[in-house]
């Protein structure tokens, strides 16, 4: 390929070649260089950058940046893995955690969760002791919708639900509703006439949840079934 | 138990008159976008509130989902969903009245009331919201009443309040009858 279409730069020492306009993140994903992230999904235009867990530093601009919405340049020279980085998403993960029930065992994406991945990851617990552990003052399931219940305790707010679902061309979609800590996944309009059909065959928002907040009724009551049967077994 | 029935009746029937008068009027507004919050902000100016029910019509208006319409209608704290009662109640919860615990006069309120922050009782009668600050911190803590405010206010003086409204009710009503049996026997 020409040099005009591809782009080289240096990750953590290694030089990596990715086609121009690329993200950041994007590139080093693609390179098997892991950066823990929750918001960004492939094929945003504006990645949210709103989870702070992607930071990276790069040479020559100032403190760390998220990776989802930087473009690669030529000759960029980007470290993953310094100090600064790794106290911030530490710090991130930490607010995330704050709010987390620490039911994993319990949950659908036990072993398979994006959470339990980055703890993993930054050698975190999953129930932070630095910060206060505040609950989510909202019901433990929501099923506002024929046939998706919500968790609103597991949810991290990362929005992907609410981006893929604006991606499906259909009248009914995802969103957030309230503010700050009361933030919440909003199912408004869901009750119309045919959204049941389509969710279940979509499910988009069930496959791309890191967390396991959202799950279809008919699964999740047969995972807690099945859960009921090895518990008392 | 028939009493409930006729006032959720009621109710219904308000709100359908309020979504027929939004439906009416909704064709002649402009259909771009960035109109949303004026359009929600004029339904509230006129009616009050937003019923649930206008959200979705909101919605069809400007070919947008339902719940982007909820999503900004619940981000403001302007916006409410429940018509105002008679009597609404605002407790402050400015810096000064928090420290004086207008939490708890909140809660002595939502217990006495029986109904949540941002809802309104069954019969219309009182609503009830938080406030930030209305002005008169050196009477922390503050609530108003309607127009009227009352300061330093005491978990006595809650029920002192709803006490009065619930006299005066009754002054109303008794003169209302007095008044009725008199032109009857005229």
């Amino acid at each position: 390929m020409s040099k005009d279409v591809m782009v080289t730069l240096t990750v953590d020492g290694l030089e990596i070649s990715v086609p121009r306009g690329t993200k950041l993140l994007k590139a080093c994903l693609d390179n098997g260089i892991y950066i823990p992230s929750l918001c960004y999904l492939d094929g945003m235009d504006h990645p949210p950058a709103s989870c702070r867990l992607c930071l990276v530093e790069i040479e020559g601009r100032p403190g760390p940046l998220p990776s989802c919405s930087q473009t690669v340049e030529d000759g960029m020279v980007v470290h993953t893995e310094t100090d600064e980085v790794r106290l911030l998403q530490k710090t991130a993960f930490r607010l995330l955690v704050s709010t987390n029930d620490g039911k994993c065992r319990l949950c659908m994406a036990n072993k398979h969760c994006e959470m339990q991945k980055i703890a993993k990851f930054l050698h975190m617990p999953l129930r932070t002791k630095k910060l206060r552990h505040i609950p989510k003052d909202m019901p433990e399931v929501i099923e506002e919708h024929p046939c998706i219940v919500y968790e609103p305790n597991k949810c991290v707010l990362c929005g992907r639900c609410v981006y893929i679902c604006s991606q499906q061309n259909y009248d009914f979609a995802l969103d957030f509703a309230k503010r700050g800590f009361n933030t919440t996944i909003s199912f408004f309009g869901s009750r119309e006439e045919g959204v049941g059909d389509y969710c279940r065959n979509c499910r988009a928002c069930v496959d791309i949840c890191p967390v396991g907040a959202l799950n279809l009724k008919d699964e999740r009551d047969a995972f807690l079934q099945n859960l009921q049967a090895k518990i008392s077994a | 138990m028939v009493d409930n029935l006729e006032q959720d009746q009621e109710i219904d029937l308000e709100e359908e008159r309020v979504l027929d008068a939004i439906a009416a009027e909704l064709p002649g507004i402009s259909r771009d976008v960035h109109q949303l919050i004026p359009v929600l902000q004029k339904i509230q100016h006129i009616h009050g509130y937003l019923p649930l029910g206008s959200i979705g019509m909101v919605a069809a208006h400007f070919g947008i989902p339902g719940a982007k319409v909820f999503g900004v209608a619940t981000f403001y704290n302007q916006f409410r969903f429940n018509p105002p009662g008679r009597h609404p109640i605002k407790v402050c919860l400015g810096t000064a009245c928090h420290v004086k615990g207008g939490e708890i006069i909140l809660e002595n309120f939502t217990r006495r009331l029986g109904i949540e922050e941002g809802e309104t009782t069954k019969d219309r009668e009182y609503s009830l919201e938080r406030v930030a600050c209305v002005g008169c911190c050196a009477l922390a803590p503050v609530v108003v009443v309607g127009e009227k405010i009352e300061s330093y206010v005491t978990p006595s003086k809650v029920e002192g309040v709803i006490t009065e409204i619930e006299i005066q009710n009754e002054i109303a009503e008794r003169e209302k009858a007095k008044d009725e049996q008199q032109s009857d026997s005229e």
